[in-house]
């Protein structure tokens, strides 16, 4: 690993605690980011709003079995796995990074745990708008906002089967889209698309099939109207500080 | 526009509400009517005006396998077949066990039924994110497999005798996260294994 690609992961930890910060009032201390320092506990983050906060857009029974049953799931099965062993002591940018010599169960129910957490932090009902900054670089990446959209959602419609699309800074302090199957994300050596996650679309079917069935163009469409552009200026600024 | 190259969906071997309450007619309607209606569809698409028109669906998926240039091709065609197969092994009758020839075959090969049951149960149950259990036929054995997202043992050297999608969209509006209950009891009530044994020959 370069020394720029290992300081864009370490600033990860940095990022989830900064975001905590910002966000206290919604999430308390016991949240997702808690956890992204070295040593730090392991622990199920809070949903930051309610089951039926996302309405119309995402459905409450949606929201309450994705985040209780699957993200749970994930995690209960990651701390069952990593009970006792090396794993517990490193942090997720630590894990990720050498994924690949990592026992399956680890890399699954890791991803699992990790990117649902980082899903949940950029949804919501009213999450501002993208920065001037931001929207400069995507400007100059993708032409223009529209442009853009358009690339992440292809890639959110196009992922065969189950994963996840991401917005990233890439190891050059660019932006980058991409998507990656199953459980894995850009932090991981395995992953087509590696950088410092800003936006992630959970593209599983378990994410959409009770609303939206077979569309899941249209459940990507509804996903524009819930970003938290409010955490993904704030992810930015520390991926590209 | 012709038509007579295309690769057809199957009719579906049963009422959409003939697996109830196992599999609701909603369910089967999404599944049979949008998805597997939907690869057919693409998979025309693809192959209009490329070497792979015309082909059979077996040909298509064997001459597509494992080439990145053909992804698109092979997934598509892979789950028209996946799923035709996937029909077949299910019927309102199924269920319970199969017949002498087969239980003698899955005896040998497992060491009992019980002990097949946990394994092909097990496969399904961990099949990470989308994909299909299967019993095949290796050689003189039967085995229990798993494939991921369209992936087939029919490219594997191996004769496919039952499968069962595990797609989430196979039982998400029936089971939501429960999986396992899904397979249970589709093992149960729905194995179609009058298929299963039409396969050994």
């Amino acid at each position: 690993m370069n020394k720029k690609s290992f300081l864009t992961i370490a600033g990860i930890g940095l990022i989830a605690l900064s975001v905590q910060a910002q966000m206290s009032g919604v999430n308390n201390m016991n949240t997702f980011n808690d956890f992204s320092d070295k040593g730090a506990e392991f622990l199920f983050p809070k949903l930051p709003f309610a089951y039926d906060a996302l309405e119309p857009y995402i459905d409450k029974m949606t929201m309450e079995i994705h985040y209780d049953k699957h993200h749970r799931g994930y995690y209960t099965k990651f701390m069952d796995e990593i009970k006792g062993t090396a794993v517990a002591n490193k942090s997720f940018a630590e894990i990720f990074d050498s994924v690949s010599k990592e026992s399956t169960g680890v890399r699954n129910n890791g991803g699992g745990y990790y990117n649902h957490g980082l899903f949940w932090e950029n949804l919501s009902p009213d999450g501002g708008k993208p920065s001037d900054k931001l929207m400069t670089a995507i400007n100059e990446q993708f032409g223009s906002f529209d442009k853009f959209k358009e690339t992440f959602s292809n890639a959110a419609a196009t992922r065969f089967g189950s994963g996840w699309a991401w917005l990233v800074v890439n190891s050059d302090g660019k932006l980058e889209v991409g998507s990656t199957p199953n459980q894995d994300n850009p932090l991981m050596d395995v992953s087509p698309v590696k950088g410092s996650p800003i936006l992630a679309l959970d593209v599983w079917e378990h994410a959409y099939y009770l609303k939206y069935q077979n569309k899941r163009p249209d459940y990507i469409g509804a996903f524009w109207n819930v970003v938290n552009w409010n955490v993904v200026n704030k992810r930015f600024d520390k991926a590209t500080r | 526009m012709s038509h007579h190259n295309q690769i057809t969906q199957p009719s579906l071997p049963f009422a959409e509400n003939a697996l109830e309450p196992v599999i609701s007619a909603k369910t089967i309607g999404f599944h049979y009517g949008k998805h597997h209606k939907g690869y057919v569809d693409k998979v025309n698409k693809l192959i209009s005006g490329t070497e792979f028109e015309g082909l059979s669906l077996e040909e298509i998926i064997k001459k597509t396998v494992g080439k990145s240039e053909h992804t698109g091709i092979f997934n598509n065609a892979a789950q028209v077949w996946n799923h035709t197969f996937f029909w077949n092994s299910l019927s309102s009758n199924g269920g319970g066990e199969p017949s002498d020839v087969l239980m003698k075959k899955i005896e040998e090969s497992f060491g009992s039924f019980d002990v097949f049951l946990k394994e092909i149960t097990e496969a399904a149950k961990t099949q990470f994110g989308s994909g299909w259990a299967w019993l095949v036929m290796d050689g003189n054995k039967l085995k229990v497999m798993k494939t991921p997202n369209a992936e087939t043992p029919l490219t594997m050297g191996v004769k496919p005798l039952l499968t069962i999608d595990v797609w989430e969209h196979a039982y998400y509006l029936d089971y939501q996260n429960k999986r396992p209950d899904y397979v249970t009891t589709v093992l149960e009530q729905l194995v179609n294994w009058d298929f299963a044994a039409s396969n050994l020959k």
